[in-house]
């Protein structure tokens, strides 16, 4: 006999909900139909709660809470959406692109980005920050692939998806706070790292900051819906 | 008493201008200079990008004519990869420039020429638009506004969006042609052909009444450079370059892109950032030359196509050579739009068009590249420099409209010597100015379109700087 399932009971939005005890908020949001907008998550990968487009809030508590990492309690109160959320999930994005340069008309995810897609969903129309126009370089070395730091949002998808799915863990982060930049292995360029070119990170990136050699928007979808399966199919070994 | 005119924006032009005179002390003209006052630097800003994306980032310096920058682009990209596209991505991509040569030139010359033309150089401004073409002449406006529409059309059918289509990239076009949009492009061309009889039929007899303007407006012995088909005959995408002087004497023959560099230079004039593309044997600015519509028409022999074969044949007899009037680009548009319809109903109507087959793909294989394509406005020049992993390292353009500089320039100068007289200003005199430059049909910065009534103030000065006279609008 399995072990029994420790549920829990909690309100999302007003809707009565259940969950097992180690779920998150997010996932049992999603569940139920609740939709809860990120960035950095991603099914399949460890969570990171590094974006914080997912923040809710938690009836008697001040404090903001990003779902992704949020366990599931008995009786909570959720709230996912919000005059307060709305402020703060645009804010979080109006410093995305006044972080970098994010130039969707010639970005080569124009269309399919997930930033893109997440800044219309949250009714985001004009950055009222000033941009910071930073001069960054795009590594083109690689043979298949590559890499533009103008578009990244330092999500660490692809740092996860190399790191816990193909075991290679070529990405990682350098630097701290705004000089934070992805490197492969020890800030090398892609091309000389030690990359196996499975492409995993390519698909996941939510941006144009990952993508292959002369393919344009709709020329490369990403299917970053593959990770449960790869998931799945380990586990069953 | 000697003084300086400005008029600053010229109107009815796509991206902003500036024109200043300068008189002596009898009021004559002595002096006229034409100066575009933006830069843009997309030569600076795409250092460093991956050399493919280069088509849609450079295409983004134009809203009216995307596709020249597109095709000029995507073959220094092929150069740099040193293939060669299949057939059938050629032939839709000529047929895509085509397209967007008509709805240029619809606008050009229904939108921002025929205001002068029907109502007249000295109408009432408040009238002098497409909306008094339009009451003036609802034939004639429709006739325009469809064969804009027939162009834009096409391009979304075939690229998706109207303005910065996508589907032309290094290598071919992304997807191949469904027979559905084939057949609905077949079914736009009978229109097409009306329209353009329409407008053909009218101009001819509206013609004679600018005999004055055809005189005087940037008439003189010039080069002229366009691309030419292997036989001689029209052609703004895959073919060669040729030069001819004034007498129609060929200078340069099949140049290639790649080979340009060779022969012309630009120069830089203080009161402009536009430059001055020259021919070097004969210096600046005597190199100076002339491309678009007319200079397309002065250097074939045909145009290929049966119905504009006729008009290019009567056109031809203006002159005994090259057609030396810059008025006479009006005409040369619409036969370039009658040869545009003719040669996308041959276009389409091959089967070989629907092939899959319209992508080839490879690395760089060179570090360098140029490509070529005829602009609506003349002959458009893009040239690369990569390093090894693709990425650029340096780009210049050469804009058609900046080849014509030389000529505007003079244009300005000879038609303000005939028409600007005295120290008071009147709009049609100085509206003439601007209609000289509007012949060229200029897209200044390469940038945006902008019609209609731009705010425009003209101020004489004096020469210590005292203000004469003034006259503004919009």
């Amino acid at each position: 006999m399995s072990a029994p399932v420790d549920v829990k009971t909690l309100v999302i939005d007003g809707v009565n909900v259940s969950g097992s005890a180690g779920q998150t908020v997010l996932e049992v949001a999603r569940e139920n139909n609740i939709s809860i907008p990120t960035l950095c998550h991603l099914d399949g990968l460890s969570e990171v709660g590094a974006c914080r487009m997912c923040l809710v809030e938690v009836k008697n508590s001040p404090k903001l809470f990003p779902s992704c990492v949020l366990k599931v309690e008995e009786g909570m109160e959720v709230t996912t959406a919000s005059d307060r959320l709305k402020h703060y999930r645009q804010t979080i994005l109006e410093l995305f692109f006044a972080e970098r340069n994010h130039i969707c008309s010639v970005c080569v995810a124009n269309g399919h980005c997930e930033l893109q897609s997440t800044a219309q969903s949250q009714g985001l129309t004009h950055v009222r920050l000033p941009y910071r126009n930073p001069k960054l370089d795009v590594d083109a070395s690689h043979e298949r692939f590559v890499l533009d730091h103008n578009r990244c949002i330092l999500c660490t998808r692809c740092v996860r998806v190399c790191a816990e799915i193909e075991g290679a863990h070529v990405w990682d982060i350098m630097g701290r706070g705004i000089d934070s930049m992805l490197i492969a292995d020890l800030h090398q360029p892609w091309g000389e790292s030690s990359c196996t070119r499975c492409g995993k990170c390519v698909q996941v990136c939510p941006t144009g900051a990952l993508s292959e050699k002369s393919k344009f928007g709709a020329e490369h979808p990403k299917h970053p819906e593959f990770l449960p399966y790869l998931n799945m199919m380990r586990e069953g070994q | 008493m000697s003084q300086t005119i400005t008029i600053d924006p010229v109107t009815r032009l796509e991206g902003h201008g500036k024109i200043t005179l300068k008189t002596n002390d009898q009021g004559e003209v002595t002096e006229a200079y034409f100066s575009v006052t933006q830069v843009r630097g997309f030569e600076k800003f795409c250092e460093g990008r991956p050399y493919y994306e280069m088509p849609s980032l450079m295409a983004r310096i134009c809203g009216i004519c995307p596709v020249s920058h597109l095709i000029a682009s995507a073959k220094a990209c092929e150069a740099i990869m040193s293939i060669e596209i299949p057939p059938t991505a050629a032939k839709l991509r000529r047929a895509l420039n085509l397209a967007q040569t008509i709805q240029s030139h619809a606008l050009s010359f229904f939108y921002l020429a025929s205001p002068d033309l029907l109502l007249g150089m000295d109408a009432d401004p408040a009238q002098r638009n497409i909306f008094g073409v339009a009451s003036a002449n609802p034939e004639l406006g429709r006739a325009g506004i469809g064969l804009r529409r027939f162009g834009q059309h096409m391009i979304e059918l075939l690229g998706r969006k109207r303005i910065h289509p996508g589907w032309v990239v290094p290598g071919g076009v992304t997807e191949p042609l469904d027979p559905a949009k084939r057949d609905e492009i077949l079914g736009l061309i009978p229109e097409a052909y009306a329209n353009i009889k329409l407008a053909l039929d009218w101009y001819k007899r509206i013609a004679d009444r600018f005999r004055d303007e055809a005189e005087s407006f940037a008439n003189f012995p010039g080069a002229f450079l366009g691309m030419v088909a292997d036989d001689g005959g029209l052609e703004f995408t895959d073919g060669k370059l040729r030069l001819i002087d004034a007498k129609g004497k060929i200078l340069l023959d099949k140049l290639r892109a790649a080979q340009f560099e060779k022969h012309f230079g630009e120069a830089v004039e203080p009161f402009s950032y536009m430059k001055f593309p020259y021919y070097k044997p004969l210096g600046y600015p005597e190199g100076s030359y002339r491309v678009g519509p007319l200079a397309r028409l002065n250097i074939v022999s045909h145009a290929g196509t049966p119905l504009a074969d006729v008009e290019l044949k009567e056109f031809k007899q203006k002159a005994n050579g090259p057609v030396l009037g810059s008025f006479y680009y009006h005409h040369a548009r619409l036969i370039d739009i009658l040869h545009g319809i003719e040669m996308i109903e041959r276009i389409f109507g091959d089967p070989t068009i629907l092939d899959k087959h319209v992508r080839a793909t490879a690395g760089v294989n060179r570090l360098e590249g140029s490509g070529v394509a005829e602009a609506p406005r003349g002959t458009l020049m893009h040239h690369y420099k990569v390093d090894e992993n693709g990425q650029m390292v340096w780009a210049n353009l050469i804009i058609a409209t900046g080849q014509n500089n030389n000529a505007m320039n003079r244009g300005v100068l000879q038609t303000a010597q005939r028409y600007v007289k005295g120290d008071k200003l009147e709009d049609g005199m100085l509206n003439r100015v601007e209609a000289v430059i509007r012949t060229f049909d200029p897209c200044l910065s390469c940038s945006t379109h902008a019609y209609g009534q731009m705010p425009l103030s003209i101020k004489l000065l004096a020469p210590d700087g005292t203000k004469l006279d003034e006259l503004r609008r919009g």
